[in-house]
């Protein structure tokens, strides 16, 4: 009766600390977002360009659609933001521009965190020779510049979206990895683990059913910075001339086709530059709330 | 400690090594070499066969691998397929002008870097911590070449101060007027483009220097604010800090490909992004082989700086 009662409150006072434990955490969170607007009109802002791209296919707009009579034209009633050089309505090709900027950067942040933690947990979980041989090549591809290593992966590729998804994603997984690695070395050694190597559970299905679900709370802070990172490459090299071919385009080949028209209209270097700006931003700071949220003891600023 | 830096050099060695027949392999499966590029049209398969001979393209992949090596080590870097030219003649005239550029405002970005990390980091929360932390967020969201096309814009289109294109207009090669209205532009882009990360750096090597123990001792014993800052802290944060030039050592070279791009800057980055764009095999590759080589050493650079200024490394190694 008494071993009953002692173990009934035991429970309890463990539901209490981790009852106070969350509680802490969602405390931490919120006095950061208080103490730093910026990321609340970041978050914010970010959610409803998620929304309008998402339902850009509902909204009445047409970003190939030519109106011969207004190229080149500022901002007027019809379109708000004026109209390219054929004609089309600048707003909807912002708009649609966003929504393969957003996806780009969404699938290759999925194809670089599936490598990443791929790589990262058979490395760290295995240990030894396969270790080695994973840590080198890692060591070898963060050795080449990014910028480097992307546009000379993608001269072997035909341009197009889906190239531009896998460059981004096949060598940009590294940091990942070596994250991810650390964290399962850590995790390894817990009990739960030792004992299910002990009943004779492989090594995959404990990699699959017991590193990964623990070592969850990284690996989504890392995809949403990589998120962030994979959208500012993708950016770049459009920028560049490296990216996605017309009719397709994203923030970044809008603005390569805005340095033709610098001195005339402005406006169009301006809107898809800033939305990258609170795109990154968002998902970087967002990051960063999750990081507070998962490691309570960093209050904040120190890793960020 | 001799130990630890031949131990690290022994592990670049290889390093190095993987990355050049990593190149070399890149290389030949390109679709287009440099025999093709020489080929003209009514030649016969003999006379091709002949000329593949020549150049040693039917021996084995490892000996023209090591015969590779070998030129590159002796200076020779072959020919561009597109102009025809030597690529160390090239890279000996873009080198410098990409040095002229990146030196100065990777310099400044640093000190820059230092002095509002510092001041950031020692307000941790106050306002002047805010806005430079603030600041340093934005600009990692913020693409460079975004910032360079504004630029132009404000200072080349409409104020007339700046020059956008090139390092010198011609015919005014020797003048320093005419070159400083080329430089400041993407001089200060790539100030901008440095200096977040590193603020963010130093800021939070201050804020975990600041929370040690010896600096709570010194406030106890009642030191003062910048005794605490310039005798105990600052040391501690340079030290690291220091060690970050190495890191830097690959960026004087592709650390601006960018941004010489949009500013037709003659160096390295114009030159790259042509060949890339030209299909210019051997160009690129020789980059890649160039850059990746001086990532490896400036992260050899930063272990040994590292080990020089914190003994307590060496035990380690």
């Amino acid at each position: 009766m008494a071993k009953q009662v002692t173990a009934q409150t035991i429970r309890t006072a463990k539901e209490q600390s981790l009852q106070n434990a969350r509680r802490r955490r969602i405390e931490n969170v919120s006095s950061a977002l208080r103490r730093d607007k910026l990321a609340i009109v970041s978050i914010v802002l970010l959610l409803v360009i998620i929304v309008v791209s998402l339902l850009a296919p509902l909204l009445p707009l047409h970003p190939n659609a030519n109106d011969v009579a207004n190229m080149l034209s500022g901002p007027t009633k019809e379109h708000i933001l004026g109209t390219d050089e054929l004609g089309r309505d600048y707003l909807a090709r912002v708009i649609y521009g966003g929504r393969v900027s957003l996806l780009v950067g969404f699938l290759a942040m999925l194809a670089s965190c599936f490598i990443g933690i791929l790589v990262g947990t058979v490395a760290g979980f295995m240990g030894g020779i396969v270790d080695a041989v994973l840590m080198r090549i890692v060591d070898v591809l963060s050795s080449i510049p990014w910028l480097i290593l992307v546009t000379v992966v993608s001269l072997f590729l035909s341009r197009g979206i889906r190239s531009i998804i896998l460059v981004i994603g096949l060598f940009t997984w590294m940091s990942t990895a070596r994250l991810v690695r650390a964290e399962t070395l850590s995790i390894k050694e817990r009990d739960f683990i030792q004992y299910a190597k002990f009943n004779g559970v492989s090594t995959w299905k404990n990699i699959f059913f017991h590193v990964i679900p623990s070592a969850l709370p990284t690996i989504i802070i890392v995809a949403t910075t990589s998120m962030a990172d994979a959208i500012m490459t993708e950016s770049a090299l459009s920028f560049l001339g490296l990216g996605l071919v017309p009719p397709n385009s994203s923030w970044g080949s809008l603005l390569q086709r805005a340095q033709s028209h610098l001195s005339s209209s402005i406006h169009m270097a301006i809107v898809p530059g800033v939305l990258i700006i609170i795109t990154v931003f968002a998902f970087n700071k967002l990051g960063n709330l999750l990081r507070i949220y998962v490691e309570p003891r960093i209050s904040d600023g120190e890793k960020g | 400690m001799a130990k630890y830096i031949l131990k690290r050099i022994l592990i670049a060695i290889p390093l190095i090594f993987v990355i050049s027949i990593l190149c070399f392999m890149l290389m030949r499966a390109c679709p287009y070499d440099a025999v093709d590029a020489m080929i003209k049209p009514g030649m016969s398969q003999d006379a091709i066969a002949l000329m593949r001979a020549k150049y040693g393209y039917d021996r084995p992949a490892a000996v023209q691998y090591f015969a590779w090596l070998g030129s590159i080590l002796s200076g020779r870097m072959g020919y561009s397929i597109v102009s025809k030219q030597s690529i160390a003649l090239d890279l000996a005239t873009r080198i410098p002008n990409t040095l002229k550029l990146m030196l100065p405002s990777y310099l400044t970005a640093y000190v820059l870097a230092i002095v509002l990390g510092l001041i950031a980091g020692s307000h941790k929360g106050r306002r002047a911590d805010k806005i430079i932390d603030g600041l340093a967020s934005v600009g990692i969201a913020t693409p460079t070449f975004w910032v360079s096309m504004l630029m132009m814009y404000v200072f080349s289109y409409r104020l007339h101060v700046f020059l956008s294109v090139g390092m010198h207009t011609v015919g005014m090669e020797g003048d320093f007027g005419d070159f400083l209205r080329h430089f400041l532009m993407p001089y200060i882009v790539l100030i901008i483009a440095f200096t977040p990360d590193l603020v963010r750096y130093v800021r939070s090597s201050t804020i975990t220097q600041y929370s040690e123990d010896y600096v709570m001792v010194q406030r106890a014993f009642g030191a003062k604010k910048s005794e605490i800052m310039f005798h105990h802290v600052l040391k501690n944060v340079l030290l690291p800090v220091l060690t970050k030039l190495g890191m830097a050592l690959p960026m004087l070279i592709t650390g601006a490909i960018i941004t010489e791009t949009i500013f037709s800057w003659p160096g390295v980055g114009p030159y790259f992004v042509t060949a890339v764009s030209g299909l210019d095999y051997p160009v690129v590759m020789m980059i890649l082989l160039l850059s990746s080589t001086l990532v490896v050493l400036g992260n050899l650079l930063a272990d040994i700086l590292c080990c020089l200024t914190d003994p307590r490394i060496k035990d380690m190694g």
